[in-house]
């Protein structure tokens, strides 16, 4: 027994031995800024893919190599994470980027201890009352995007309906007891970053065709080509027509493609990435981030010795967002509509979360809502503190802000990440 | 009647296997070397036709991965512990042929049961008595998980294979149910408050986990080999009937075994959640409940050797990750890349136990006399 341990070991040592003498032929030798990526999927999903590519852009506009920078892929919101910053530390990174909510909790833990590197958790919400100052957050305004993808749906909706595919007699399906017209939405999660999304979608689309409600299908998944799918099928199936998405895949395209071409009526709007390879005529378009802006910035602060803010979000102004090309199915003059729409985002005369242009009636769960007698929103009080929703106690105490300003609810500006969390009337979770 | 020519058909296969006996330390040796060194000649070509990598510097990555920095090999050192334990855990039941398949969910019971006292024990008792509670409930969530099948099986003598394998479903389950209720609007339970972490010994906050796994690896072979149990158990695994004739009380073996089995197994939830991960999730285990499985077979349930199994394979996963993440390469060429590795490795086993008699070299022998 013991010979065959030993025997074993001796050949271990020499595969080890054998290693060592090709292990100093590496070695990475650039100098100046290293900078470690933690990616949540690869470049075969989109949402990570328009992370590498904003950090790759951000990097070759600064004159950063690409032995510079290490990429850490596929890394769960796990403990995982804290294995690959530290690791990342280890290898003498001055910079830790994490591209996904999830990460943030294994992220300050490694920025606790590691404080002379900087750690950024994209879409992160606690940076800057963690006490934490080498914990940095990012995100855009892709509520902005999302709501002019909306209107791009709204479109579609509006010349479906105009041309008699949809109809109470032709798709009676497609409209609740109310004489709504049914649309469907593919989300990951329950909380705001979603619920910011989906309602900017919403709006953005009701702009156009006053008379929708929406159903909203959770995967519990950011990536899960499946799942997405068959919340896709579950809405269509029950009516809906145009599915918008907050989730990773192309699975919720990809099955409006296949429905549509079964006789079903389903359009989709994608997020992240241009659907139309997976969905060439049920895509209409997408709404991405582009996320070069803020890396540039990002790592020129990081070159200069210069402190990050704790939150930095970038919208239509600044080069944040965008939708990506219209699809071929999109409605004479979407192009023209969308120009006028973005335009007036940028001018401010156009707000998102406009207050009269929805009513809350339920109890909310996640801010102190007051509203006006026709049921628009007068004061929400949201509290910014990070909590353990397990035993209801706050991590990280925030302060309780008033985002109602001048008849508008203020996303994005107390801190990146989105925090508008109403659950407004005409949404119905599943 | 003379005796009609005998002609060789060669209906006789072009070769058959035989057991070795005693093989040198020598032989060993020289034959594992030969298969690393083998794999890594088979590994280069592939390197080079399919990645045009350099194929040294592959290897160097790889070795890298676990070497390169104290702290790389301190992580090397906390996964092999976290497998080696449920493969000791498993040990027990697979010596009492037993096919606990079952140890991924009897982790995450305990893991679970852990999680549990650190959410909402954390800061209502002190320190010492949470740990006491994080003890004793992984041990017994464990256990009961384990016992459940053993119970059914003593008794009604069902299939333990697929209870035990559906025990794991039921516990994901379990598990999913509670995590989706406790994480509220985040994406995950997230990083549990700091009370029941383990303490941070030399830097590393798993260092008690090597210390529990090494000595629990050293008491479960002494357990399977030098005591009453063990030889029970042994007893038990050969066949039930001369245990029986021998007055060995099966039933009780049997669900002893399996409460140590699974006992141990919640303990590995215990030292994964408070000792390394922090967090709780369905992927808490990391399907090292079956990889373990593995690992208890390759050793054939000698826990010492199940350590360098573990080393191994840790080590060739983590040298997969880190190439693929270096080199850009698609996860699978990686899984090859260490697949080949270990596939040597192993086969150089099963040539140190059998030996391939060849029909020419057969025929040889049988004229020529005994084979040395």
């Amino acid at each position: 027994m013991f010979k065959k341990i030993a025997s074993l070991a001796i050949a271990v040592l020499m595969l080890l031995t054998a290693l060592t003498v090709f292990a100093s032929c590496s070695g990475d030798g650039a100098a100046g800024i290293k900078i470690g990526c933690i990616m949540v999927g690869d470049e075969t999903e989109g949402y990570t893919l328009a992370h590498m590519n904003g950090i790759k852009e951000a990097a070759k506009a600064l004159g950063i190599s690409e032995s510079q920078i290490i990429w850490k892929y596929k890394i769960e919101e796990n403990s995982d994470c804290y294995d690959a910053a530290t690791e990342l530390v280890g290898r003498g990174c001055q910079l830790i980027i994490s591209n996904s909510y999830g990460h943030q909790d294994f992220m300050v833990q490694a920025a606790k201890e590691n404080p002379n590197v900087t750690f950024v958790s994209m879409t992160g919400d606690f940076a800057s009352i963690s006490g934490v100052s080498n914990l940095k957050n990012g995100f855009t305004k892709v509520f902005e995007s999302r709501y002019v993808s909306g209107v791009v749906g709204g479109l579609k909706l509006k010349e479906l309906i105009e041309n008699g595919t949809v109809s109470p007699s032709a798709t009676p399906n497609a409209y609740d007891a109310d004489g709504n017209v049914k649309i469907g939405y593919v989300g990951a999660f329950n909380y705001a970053e979603v619920v910011s999304g989906y309602t900017a979608f919403f709006l953005g689309l009701r702009s156009i065709v006053p008379n929708v409600t929406m159903e909203v299908n959770y995967t519990s998944s950011w990536f899960d080509i499946a799942k997405e799918a068959a919340a896709a099928e579950a809405l269509v199936a029950n009516g809906c027509v145009i599915i918008g998405q907050h989730a990773d895949s192309t699975g919720a395209p990809s099955a409006c493609e296949r429905m549509l071409g079964e006789g079903k009526v389903c359009y989709s709007v994608g997020y992240n990435v241009d659907m139309l390879e997976a969905a060439p005529t049920a895509a209409l378009t997408s709404p991405t981030n582009t996320w070069s802006e803020f890396y540039k910035e990002l790592f020129q602060n990081v070159m200069d010795g210069k402190d990050q803010p704790y939150d930095v979000a970038k919208g239509y102004n600044e080069n944040g967002v965008a939708i990506t090309k219209l699809g071929p199915s999109c409605a004479a003059g979407t192009a023209e509509k969308v120009a006028e729409v973005e335009a007036a985002l940028k001018a401010g005369t156009l707000h998102v979360f406009d207050t009269s242009t929805f009513t809350v009636t339920q109890p909310q769960n996640t801010c102190e809502v007051t509203t006006d007698a026709a049921g628009h929103l007068t004061s929400c009080k949201v509290n910014m503190s990070y909590m353990d929703w397990s035993t209801m106690t706050p991590i990280y105490e925030g302060e309780t802000v008033e985002c109602i300003k001048d008849g508008y609810f203020d996303e994005s500006t107390v801190r990146s990440a989105p925090y508008f969390s109403v659950r407004i009337d005409g949404i119905i979770e599943k | 009647m003379t005796a009609p020519e005998v002609r060789k058909t060669h209906a006789e296969p072009l070769f058959r296997i035989a057991r070795r006996n005693a093989v040198s330390v020598k032989t060993k040796i020289v034959t594992r070397a030969a298969a690393i060194l083998l794999a890594l000649v088979i590994d280069a070509f592939f390197i080079v036709l399919v990645t045009k990598l350099n194929p040294f510097a592959v290897y160097a990555r790889i070795f890298a991965a676990s070497f390169s920095a104290p702290m790389l090999f301190m992580q090397l050192l906390r996964d092999l512990t976290s497998l080696l334990c449920i493969g000791v855990a498993l040990a027990p039941a697979f010596r009492m042929r037993f096919w606990n398949i079952g140890a991924e969910g009897q982790v995450l019971m305990g893991g679970f049961a852990t999680a549990m006292c650190m959410i909402f024990l954390g800061d209502r008792i002190p320190t010492s008595a949470l740990f006491l509670v994080m003890i004793v409930t992984s041990i017994l969530a464990g256990a009961v998980w384990g016992f459940i099948p053993a119970f059914f099986k003593a008794n009604w003598n069902t299939n333990e294979t697929l209870f035990t394998l559906m025990m794991n479903y039921v516990a994901i389950q379990i598990v999913a149910y509670a995590v989706n209720i406790m994480r509220g609007e985040r994406a995950s339970v997230g990083s549990i408050n700091k009370a029941g972490w383990f303490p941070n010994i030399f830097g590393y906050n798993f260092t008690l986990n090597i210390f529990i796994v090494a000595a629990l690896t050293v008491a479960m072979y002494i357990y399977l080999k030098y005591t009453k149990h063990g030889y029970e158990i042994a007893v038990v695994g050969e066949s039930e009937r001369t245990a029986k004739y021998a007055g060995i009380n099966v039933k009780k073996v049997t669900i002893r075994t399996m409460l140590i089995s699974g006992a141990l197994c919640g303990l590995c939830g215990l030292i994964l959640v408070a000792g390394d991960k922090h967090t709780i999730a369905t992927n808490t285990a990391g399907g090292n409940g079956f990889t373990a499985i593995i690992v208890a077979w390759l050793a054939k349930f000698n826990t010492i050797y199940m350590t360098l199994i573990s080393f191994l394979l840790v080590f060739l996963e983590k040298g997969a990750r880190e190439i693929a993440s270096t080199y850009g390469l698609n996860e699978y060429i990686a899984g090859i890349i260490s697949g080949i590795i270990l596939f040597f490795i192993l086969g150089s086993e099963f040539f140190l136990q059998y030996r391939l008699i060849f029909r020419h070299r057969a025929e040889h022998a049988e004229k020529g006399g005994a084979d040395k």
